[in-house]
């Protein structure tokens, strides 16, 4: 075998010197990058499909009878609103790969690459997206094993489904500023279940919001998640609300209006 | 622009960086000239490693401007980052990815496409001894792994200059010695390279001209010979027989020459600085008075360790560990 030094040599000689990657190059091998990290980090995949489980079976069988007259009855109305909950939930783990990218320095060598530094942003959205897809699919699935019967046939539910990643996608933005600015992964964990506890839970999901007292009714109906499961469950049983989903589109452009310009700005100064 | 500031790989002037009201970067110069290697030699939190990130174009100063390859680092820092390739003092692979996916991501990024991205990274693999390690997550990498492979992330494409951010902190003898045989290959093929560094030896082995740094400032530039002439005429070591005796000699020739002694890390062995050599035979002859026994001296060229101190008031390990060394830095 060679020495080192000679082999290195010889390796540097033969490097082609192409064009860095486009844009949607980039974008593509960071998505790339996500997948393999669902592949390799298991544990990831395990959140992303046992929670949904257990939520859907939890809520249906312990609550839905009390709630609704009868587990049957609840699954129908709730399972829009755990679907909701699921993906809105997993979008902090946007938060969480950037933060420990930065901790890492994984960020500072992918910044000083010569390419579009956006794309490393980008690729991580199409990533997660992928997620909320097969997060969306695993609720779906179990709701269906254990009766449930969208109204709104498949397309309802497929639309459902476009229109809640639309919205994840934009809130994601959110958690990138959050995933930049909070100092460590276990920080960005508790930033976000306070978040998200409040917000998910203080909605339209579990119950509808006639049946909670006024002070409380108040947020939930200012609450967006709520817009975006009225939405949802519009489109699932087939008596689709079109300002809802307007809302939740103009909401979405708003989000990403708003937060991707500042993510972006704190991305490219981040020190 | 003059032709001598064309050859030059890196021309800072004034470069400040200010996390708070803690002055990282206190107004650094740097005429880094291209090919070879160029240390920066300090302690930890000297803001050496502040100083290569507003270089890579990761950090905009707050005072001052920098030219890479003849490039602002703020106004075209696209043009700075199509020809440098930094590898951070933290390996800064995604380990969760195998040694191969991450090469493989890098390619793609520098522009191969998915075959010939591939292929590069099997290259590299094999030329780094990693072909064995390839398809493992770099989390299980060793130290020495690592580093073979961070280094080789920067070096898909070969890049005109690199940063090579305390390579070998932490690495045992052999894994040191094999980044030292990559460094030289490296400038062999014409790749301009700064170092930074804790260890002087490296410092001294390395590279062809230093700059020492502490408290982001640099105090003294120039090659290793020149740092150590600038100090005094030389320096005196002393092998006491019985390392208990070890205080007790270095009081006393701290006494008569008047200097600071530094004590090595052998127990039995310390050294002085020396403006003339006439005192030392004097002053080793007090120590024989104290009845107090030296087994071997001599007299030579003050190492960096001196030009350390002699420069700074307090020995490279003395620098007090900081925590911001925290993987952020
Ligand atoms: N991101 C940061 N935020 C706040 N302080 C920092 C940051 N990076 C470095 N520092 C501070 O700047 C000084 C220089 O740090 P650094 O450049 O990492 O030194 P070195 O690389 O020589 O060890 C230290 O005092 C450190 O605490
Ligand atoms: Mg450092």
């Amino acid at each position: 075998m060679t020495q080192l030094d000679a082999r290195v040599t010889a390796v540097l000689g033969g490097a082609e010197r192409p064009a860095p990657a486009s844009p949607v190059a980039s974008s593509v091998a960071f998505g790339w990058r996500a997948m393999l990290k669902i592949k390799h980090v298991p544990e990831q995949l395990f959140d992303v499909t046992m929670f949904p489980v257990m939520f859907t079976l939890m809520f249906t069988y312990v609550f839905g009878g009390a709630i609704a007259g009868s587990p049957g009855e609840y699954l129908q109305y709730a399972l829009p609103g755990i679907l909701v909950q699921t993906v809105v939930f997993i979008t902090m783990y946007t938060a969480l790969t950037v933060n420990t990218d930065i901790e890492k320095g994984v960020f500072d060598r992918i910044r000083a690459l010569p390419v579009w530094r956006p794309s490393m942003l980008v690729g991580a959205l199409l990533g997660d997206s992928a997620r909320y897809a097969m997060a969306s699919t695993v609720v779906l699935t179990v709701g269906l094993l254990i009766g449930y019967r969208a109204p709104g046939g498949v397309l309802g539910v497929l639309a459902a489904v476009v229109l809640l990643v639309v919205f994840c996608f934009s809130l994601t933005w959110l958690w990138l500023i959050v995933g930049l600015k909070v100092r460590t992964p276990n920080a960005v964990m508790g930033t976000s279940m306070m978040v998200l506890f409040p917000l998910t839970f203080v909605s339209s999901v579990f119950a509808p919001p006639e049946t909670m007292p006024g002070w409380l009714r108040a947020f939930v109906e200012v609450n967006p998640v709520t817009l975006l499961v009225e939405a949802a469950r519009g489109l699932m049983n087939g008596n689709p609300d079109v300002g809802d989903v307007l809302g939740v589109l103009g909401l979405s452009v708003l989000l990403i209006a708003v937060f991707a310009p500042i993510a972006m700005r704190i991305f490219n100064r981040k020190n | 622009m003059t032709k001598e500031t064309a050859e030059l790989a890196i021309e800072a002037h004034g470069l400040v960086k200010s996390f708070g009201d803690n002055r990282a970067v206190d107004g650094v110069d740097l005429a880094i000239r291209a090919g070879g290697v160029y240390g920066v030699l300090g302690p930890n939190g000297a803001g050496k490693t502040t100083v290569i990130r507003m270089l890579a174009t990761l950090l905009v100063p707050d005072g001052g401007s920098a030219r890479v390859l003849g490039h602002d680092v703020v106004r075209e820092a696209a043009e700075v980052r199509a020809r440098v390739a930094l590898t951070g003092q933290f390996a800064s692979l995604d380990e969760d990815l195998s040694g191969l996916e991450n090469l493989v991501l890098l390619a793609r990024l520098y522009g191969y496409g998915r075959r010939a991205a591939r292929v590069r990274a099997r290259e590299l693999l094999e030329a780094f001894d990693l072909a064995e390690a390839a398809d493992r997550q770099v989390k299980t990498y060793s130290g020495g792994m690592r580093r073979r492979i961070d280094i080789a992330g920067s070096l898909v494409v070969r890049p005109d200059l690199m940063f090579l951010d305390e390579p070998t902190t932490g690495l045992d003898p052999r894994s040191r010695n094999q980044v030292w045989e990559i460094v030289r290959a490296l400038v062999g093929a014409g790749t301009t390279i700064l170092l930074t560094t804790q260890y002087l030896d490296e410092a001294d082995q390395l590279a062809d001209r230093i700059a020492v740094v502490d408290h982001g400032r640099v105090i003294a530039e120039g090659t290793s010979g020149e740092l150590k002439a600038s100090v005094g005429s030389g320096a005196v070591k002393v092998r006491v027989a019985d390392p208990s005796d070890r205080e007790a000699v270095a009081h006393l020739l701290a006494e008569s020459l008047g200097a600071v002694p530094v004590l090595d890390a052998d127990p039995a062995s310390l050294s002085l600085r020396v403006d003339d050599p006439a005192q030392v035979a004097g002053a080793l002859a007090r120590v024989g008075e104290a009845g107090l026994r030296v087994s071997e001296y001599s007299l030579g060229q003050p190492s960096l360790d001196e030009v350390f101190l002699a420069l700074t008031g307090h020995p490279v390990t003395d620098a007090a560990p900081d925590e911001t060394e925290e993987v952020r830095a």
